[in-house]
């Protein structure tokens, strides 16, 4: 109904009274959270095309696990119901892409009730959580089916035959392969170096469910930074420390690694982009978020040579996780001109 | 003459500039109504005393309100009349102030206002017509402009910056008052000079007011000593207008955290005052009048108005066709810094450069959340703050520890809640922290 001036004083108007701001920008934590999502979804669909329809059913269990474990703990601890915000949707692709496509397909429910329930909400839910819920949940799968996590690799040639034959030998990782028989072996396997680097790229070699197409995986990488949810300093300071690292001390000699090999192999890119990046457990400050990522990436390398495991991402990043409150502390932005005579 | 594009370098946000609403209506002026309600505190400081009592017959521009030491502004009539008393009236804060409440008589008319030469007059002498005027700083908080523009000696000021930076998103009056009265805010700042002996104007324009910019170089270079006054292109980015922020822009130098522009030989002086420094020192004109934007799109005819201190904004609204059934929320001032208010009984002061009429999704007014640790708020903050920490203080009940995080250089600009995606109201966080916690 059109409003006459004479109207409008005496119209009992529903004001609303505010602090300022009074204009909010558009983001939000669900849009963030769901573009995330977007993002991670077309490495998905290669994994389909490379392992098969396990790579789908597995990222679904996940998913699902993960937030009817989010619904049902914020229930019983009487909190909001948050699972339409994205967030644990996130968690159970991330934990999905984390594990190799031969596994029973039971196993990421308990790794989904580990990441939401223990890591997420009984600290306090989302924004109080200290450890990445995803790579916990990854970490408290590989302790509990040892055997399943680290052997249970599907060629990709082999999608199409079902099930998937589960083969330790004839479908190791590449890491696997460098670890214990070292990059000339590799070769051997896979063809002469650039074919080797092509394959890396875009993703034909086994691994993970979601960790493989790095092309795809930076592509999702490059859209979250032009829309400014994520910034450049975790991703670049991680993945420049890992390839630098990698080339002076994982070759037989000094300087005699392949940079570009251990960037693109285990799940350097996926943990560099989409898991070190998370907001709740890396630091909010430029400073700290290239200390986090240099730290990440010095703990994978480190695993990986030394360590039991091929891999390295995962305990890497979580080793760093604990260390932000310390490094948001440190690291602080520089204050405009601050009262001289200390912080006060 | 230069036109160098430059802006602050720490922090800021782009919110939607929504100039577009009003910025190509020209300055109109809003018919004077029956009653005006005139607050004896319009500024930053005590309350003027009032020189009339009820029955009382004023002409325009007659002295209403007074003081005799101390930071305080006079207050004029904006229209000639009979007193129908001084009460108490609710200002924009929500506070109960002393007015004087006026019965407009229009058989007599408005008085007429000629310029006069000013340039052979001493600086003592201008200072006195503005504080005369009873000008106040008016893009903010009011601050009496004669006390302003007396820095101490020690003090050295070189630079006089003319703020038309106006980056509050909806506002358009310095934009409109810089295209139609170029040469007026110039005459203005060139008075400014000479009150504060400097030989140095700086003028600071964004980027997204080209037909101002144009017109303020265009006068610019007309003016005989031109080389002193020389504008400036800023690129937009909130918070530009902010004394600091600007200085910084302009100079390079740092008002230190507690310290004033006058700390680094500088003194900021709003557009519109400027105009108003010009009617006091030329037209011997006091300050009565301003020009408000009224904007947004729950008001029918969004528009820059010549509007009487006094005016209720209420009669504005009906002027300007009335308000849209989307109306949700008045503010007075701009979007980020400006006050909510629960009703439009309320009088139009010399501060107030913008009343907007907003609807539901203009605001945002979506529930808050835990904070998710993005740091986004610390990208925004120009002051290099950290916002997100002193909401988690405040919410875990430890809003007195939040000196640490310098609190207390916080303005309350906007910036970091603006960006926050949980919607945390984190300058609403900081208003609290400081009422608790020790400077
Ligand atoms: S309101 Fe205060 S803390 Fe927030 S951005 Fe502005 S100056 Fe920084
Ligand atoms: S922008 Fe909001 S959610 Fe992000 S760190 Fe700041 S307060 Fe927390």
């Amino acid at each position: 109904m059109e409003e006459t001036p004479e109207t409008i004083l005496e119209r009992k108007m529903p004001l609303s009274v505010s602090v300022s701001p009074h204009v909010r920008s558009k983001e939000s934590v669900e849009k963030i959270m769901w573009t995330v999502v977007v993002c991670l979804i077309p490495p998905l669909i290669w994994s389909v095309y490379q392992f098969g329809i396990r790579s789908l059913l597995l990222t679904l269990i996940s998913v699902l696990s993960c937030v009817a474990t989010e619904y049902v703990s914020q229930k019983g601890l009487k909190r909001p119901i948050t699972i339409k915000d994205g967030s644990a949707v996130i968690t159970g692709m991330l934990l999905a892409y984390t594990i190799p496509p031969g596994v029973p397909l039971w196993t990421p429910i308990l790794g989904g009730v580990v990441a939401i329930y223990i890591t997420k909400q009984l600290m306090g839910g989302l924004g109080y959580n200290i450890f990445n819920p995803a790579l916990i949940g990854r970490a408290f799968m590989v302790a509990t089916f040892p055997v399943a996590m680290t052997s249970a690799w599907v060629r990709p040639e082999h999608y199409f035959t079902s099930p998937p034959p589960v083969d330790a030998i004839s479908s190791a990782t590449p890491l696997y392969i460098i670890k214990h028989y070292g990059l000339p072996a590799l070769f051997e396997r896979y063809g002469d170096l650039w074919k080797v680097y092509f394959d890396f790229f875009f993703g034909s070699m086994p691994g993970c469910i979601g960790e493989t197409s790095h092309f795809l995986l930076i592509l999702g990488g490059l859209y979250l930074l032009y829309k400014g949810y994520i910034s450049w300093h975790i991703p670049v300071s991680m993945i420049v420390t890992v390839g630098l690292l990698s080339w002076i001390l994982g070759g037989d000699g000094l300087f005699q690694g392949d940079p570009i090999i251990a960037v693109l192999t285990g799940g350097v890119i996926l943990g560099a982009f989409f898991m070190a990046t998370d907001y709740v457990t890396s630091p909010n400050w430029a400073t700290g978020k290239i200390i986090f990522g240099v730290g990440a990436g010095a703990l994978t390398v480190l695993i990986r040579l030394k360590g039991g495991y091929p891999e390295g991402v995962c305990y890497a990043i979580l080793l760093m996780n604990p260390l932000v409150p310390a490094l948001d502390n440190w690291f602080r932005p520089k204050r405009f001109a601050p009262p001289k005579g200390g912080v006060k | 003459m230069q036109q160098i594009e430059t802006t602050f370098p720490k922090g800021g946000v782009h919110p939607p500039e929504r100039k577009e609403l009003s910025e190509r209506s020209t300055i109109e002026v809003l018919p004077t109504p029956e009653e005006l309600v005139i607050p004896l505190i319009q500024h930053f400081g005590a309350p003027a005393k009032p020189t009339v009592v009820k029955n009382d017959m004023v002409v325009q521009g007659d002295l209403i309100g007074t003081y005799e030491t101390g930071l305080c502004a006079k207050v004029h009539a904006s229209a000639s009349g009979k007193v129908k008393g001084v009460e108490r009236c609710l200002n924009p804060l929500g506070n109960k102030v002393p007015a004087i409440f006026l019965e407009v008589d229009f058989q007599k008319g408005e008085r007429d206002y000629t310029p006069q030469p000013w340039e052979s007059l001493e600086a003592s002498e201008l200072l006195r017509r503005v504080e005369g005027a009873g000008i106040v700083g008016m893009g903010g908080a009011g601050f009496p402009t004669h006390i302003k523009l007396s820095p101490p000696k020690e003090a050295r000021v070189d630079t006089l910056i003319l703020n038309g930076a106006e980056c509050e998103p909806y506002l358009t009056t310095d934009q409109a008052l810089m295209r139609e009265k170029a040469r007026e805010v110039l005459e203005g700042a060139r008075i400014i000079m000479r009150i504060l002996g400097v030989g140095r104007c700086l003028v600071g324009i964004e980027e997204n007011k080209p037909d101002a910019i144009g017109r303020m170089i265009e006068e610019a270079s007309a003016l005989k000593g031109a080389e002193e006054i020389e504008v400036i292109r800023l690129k937009t980015k909130y918070p530009q207008g902010s004394e600091k922020q600007l200085i910084q822009a302009l100079t390079g130098r740092k008002v230190p955290a507690f310290g004033l522009p006058f700390d680094v030989g500088v003194v900021v002086q709003n557009v519109a005052t400027t105009y108003a420094v010009y009617e006091a020192c030329v037209l011997q004109k006091p300050l009565f009048e301003r020009v408000v934007t009224v904007s947004g799109r729950a008001i029918k005819r969004p528009a820059n108005l010549l509007v009487k201190v006094g005016t209720k904004i209420s009669h504005i609204a009906q002027y300007l066709g009335g308000v849209t059934e989307g109306l949700r929320r008045i503010v007075i001032g701009g979007p980020m810094m400006g006050f909510s208010v629960p009703t439009m009984d309320l009088p139009v002061t010399k501060t107030t450069s913008g009343i907007l009429f907003l609807t539901e999704e203009e605001i945002d007014e979506r529930p808050h959340r835990a904070c998710i640790r993005c740091g986004f708020c610390l990208e925004a903050c120009p002051m290099g703050l950290m916002p997100n920490e002193i909401g988690i203080y405040v919410e875990a009940g430890k809003a007195s520890d939040t000196g640490e995080f310098g609190v207390f250089e916080c303005f309350e600009c906007g910036s970091c809640a603006y960006v926050c995606p949980a919607k945390r109201p984190l300058v609403q966080f900081i208003r609290f922290a400081k009422s608790k916690a020790k400077r």
